[in-house]
């Protein structure tokens, strides 16, 4: 469609609000990691264990000897973390591709099914998902004659799976809408039909545009597996408080949840960083 | 609005159809065609026709639908009424895909900007079509785009992508790309229009061969000194009418309506 502006000297500026407008309601919530994000986390686990080591009474073993030798069971858990991640991205990232495709289809009953579908989970709060699921799916299944459990932490990534799945499905839908119109016609006018237009000219142009705000989801992600530990999986986050409770000291609190952020700050913050870069590329590309 | 089946039975498309093997018979022919977007109208009743290798420019202010006519021609927008025949092809009656391929093997468009497929190579953009919409056989497809591309000046240019290529190379892939399909006609819309004085004229250079070579050409364009020089036919249009035709001579140094006249004064 041609829109003819009233006042074409303000075109640039007023076409760089709408794109940052329109970009910012595709991608949704963005996290920008910063290092002096991180140069503040460090700050207050220094403190933290300054603080504490103050507090130590003669006898007891040093604030850092403590974390370290707690450290072993918490990379533990936050490699738990990670699999929850990888596995709820993985999933989600499926479910949502197929939903968001069903968003863009010719049929309004599938189109407006996919849509309602898409945002209720993309608005519904990730904790919500989460204790609804852990709720409400069986702790085991009876298939064939045979009981096969399924265990905490599945339905948690389950429940984590859902919001990344109509994330994804938006993130598709809006890149498919970011293509021009004039790409559709020249294929049209080349003859190709609208499967092959979508399979050969659309979507492959939409990984590049897509990637940016998917690796942001997969932030976000990461550090919502943490949720998992408030429905009692054994995640870095609920080791933590185990070892609180275990070592039932005063000051460490500060500390050790200030150690678990920096190794969660650690592993996102690459990702954010190559999320920038791509953006920045891609940006200048087109 | 009229309804299709009342065209359909008309006498004198039966008479069109009857004449099916003339082969003096235009090969476009668009009969007082309308369309709307909505509510809004913007073809008001357009007829023209194109003989075989002939070549006819289409000038006109902005907003007059010199675009959408073409892509009337092309089947890429509906009509409300009237008809439109390309070659063996009643194209506002076109549905399946089938049909349309097969339309669109006979006449191809190239567009005001470009709309090259940028994840493609230049190669690449050539190829595709006929390798996935026409199933030919990619070696000799590879064969035919290297060739097209060397046609326009671009053999050297083949792998790079069209982000790389500047406005007047992407307009000649663009060109290439479309006669891949071995049209009967080519149309072309403000091919011209975005690009650089300098590039302007390398990429008039290919139309003017492709012309030369009896390749039926419909040119919507503001290069009037282009027009009268290529042209076999004239048209001007506004409002969504074709106001007057005629050959260039004529059209450019003897108008004889008043607004073709003050649209040429604005522009010479
Ligand atoms: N897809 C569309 N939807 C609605 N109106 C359109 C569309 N395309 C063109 N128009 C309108 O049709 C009129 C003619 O447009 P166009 O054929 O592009 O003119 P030209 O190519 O002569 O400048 C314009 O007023 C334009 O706003
Ligand atoms: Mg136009």
């Amino acid at each position: 469609m041609k829109r003819e502006s009233v006042l074409p000297v303000l075109l640039p500026d007023a076409s760089r609000l709408v794109q940052t407008a329109l970009r910012e309601r595709r991608d949704g919530w963005r996290v920008r990691l910063r290092a002096s994000h991180g140069g503040a986390l460090l700050a207050v686990f220094v403190t933290g264990c300054a603080i504490a080591q103050a507090q130590v009474q003669a006898g007891n073993p040093s604030i850092l000897e403590t974390i370290w030798k707690w450290t072993p069971l918490l990379a533990r858990g936050f490699v738990f973390n990670l699999a929850i991640s990888f596995m709820a991205m993985g999933i989600g990232s499926i479910a949502g591709l197929f939903l968001g495709y069903a968003q863009i289809s010719l049929l309004s009953p599938v189109r407006k099914t996919s849509w309602f579908v898409t945002h209720f989970f993309r608005n519904a709060p990730w904790l919500v998902l989460l204790f609804y699921c852990m709720f409400l799916i069986p702790f085991e299944v009876t298939l064939f004659g045979t009981k096969i459990p399924i265990p905490d932490w599945t339905k948690a990534t389950l429940g984590l799976a859902l919001p990344v799945m109509a994330n994804v499905s938006e993130i598709l839908r809006g890149a498919v809408q970011s293509i021009p119109t004039t790409q559709w016609e020249a294929a049209s006018s080349l003859a190709f039909n609208r499967r092959q237009t979508m399979w050969m000219i659309i979507l492959p142009q939409c990984i590049k545009r897509m990637l940016p705000p998917w690796m942001n989801l997969y932030a976000i992600l990461t550090m919502s597996t943490v949720l998992a530990s408030i429905v009692g999986v054994n995640e870095m986050m609920t080791l933590t408080q185990r070892a609180l409770s275990a070592e039932n000291r005063p000051g460490l609190l500060l500390s050790f949840y200030s150690y678990v952020l920096l190794w969660f700050f650690v592993y996102c913050y690459p990702i954010a960083r190559w999320t920038v870069h791509l953006e920045a590329r891609y940006a200048v590309k087109q | 609005m009229m309804d299709r089946p009342a065209v359909n039975k008309s006498p004198t498309q039966r008479e069109r159809k009857r004449s099916g093997s003339d082969p003096s018979r235009p090969i476009v022919d668009v009969a007082d065609v309308h369309q709307a977007f909505g509510s809004v109208e913007v073809l008001k009743g357009v007829s023209m026709i194109v003989r075989k290798g002939g070549v006819v420019c289409i000038i006109g202010p902005s907003g007059s639908g010199k675009s959408t006519l073409l892509r009337c021609i092309n089947g890429l927008v509906p009509i409300q009424s009237g008809s439109i025949r390309v070659a063996d092809f009643e194209v506002h009656q076109l549905r399946t895909d089938k049909e349309k391929i097969a339309l669109r093997k006979e006449v191809s468009m190239v567009f005001q900007q470009y709309n090259l497929f940028p994840h493609k190579t230049a190669l690449e953009n050539v190829m595709m079509a006929p390798i996935h919409v026409l199933h030919e056989e990619r070696n000799e497809v590879r064969e035919r785009a290297v060739a097209l591309l060397t046609k326009v000046g671009l053999a050297q240019k083949r792998d790079s992508y069209p982000g790389e290529l500047s406005g007047g190379q992407q307009q000649r892939v663009a060109i290439a790309r479309s006669l891949a399909m071995r049209p009967e006609v080519m149309l072309f819309d403000e091919v011209t229009a975005a690009l650089d004085p300098e590039t302007v004229k390398e990429v008039l250079n290919t139309i003017r061969e492709l012309a030369r070579e009896g390749m039926t050409c419909i040119l919507v364009t503001h290069e009037m000194r282009f027009a009268r020089e290529i042209a076999d036919e004239v048209l001007f249009t506004d409002g969504g009418k074709i106001v007057e035709a005629g050959p260039p001579a004529e059209l450019f140094d003897r108008p004889r309506m008043e607004r073709t006249k003050a649209f040429l004064s604005q522009v010479l």
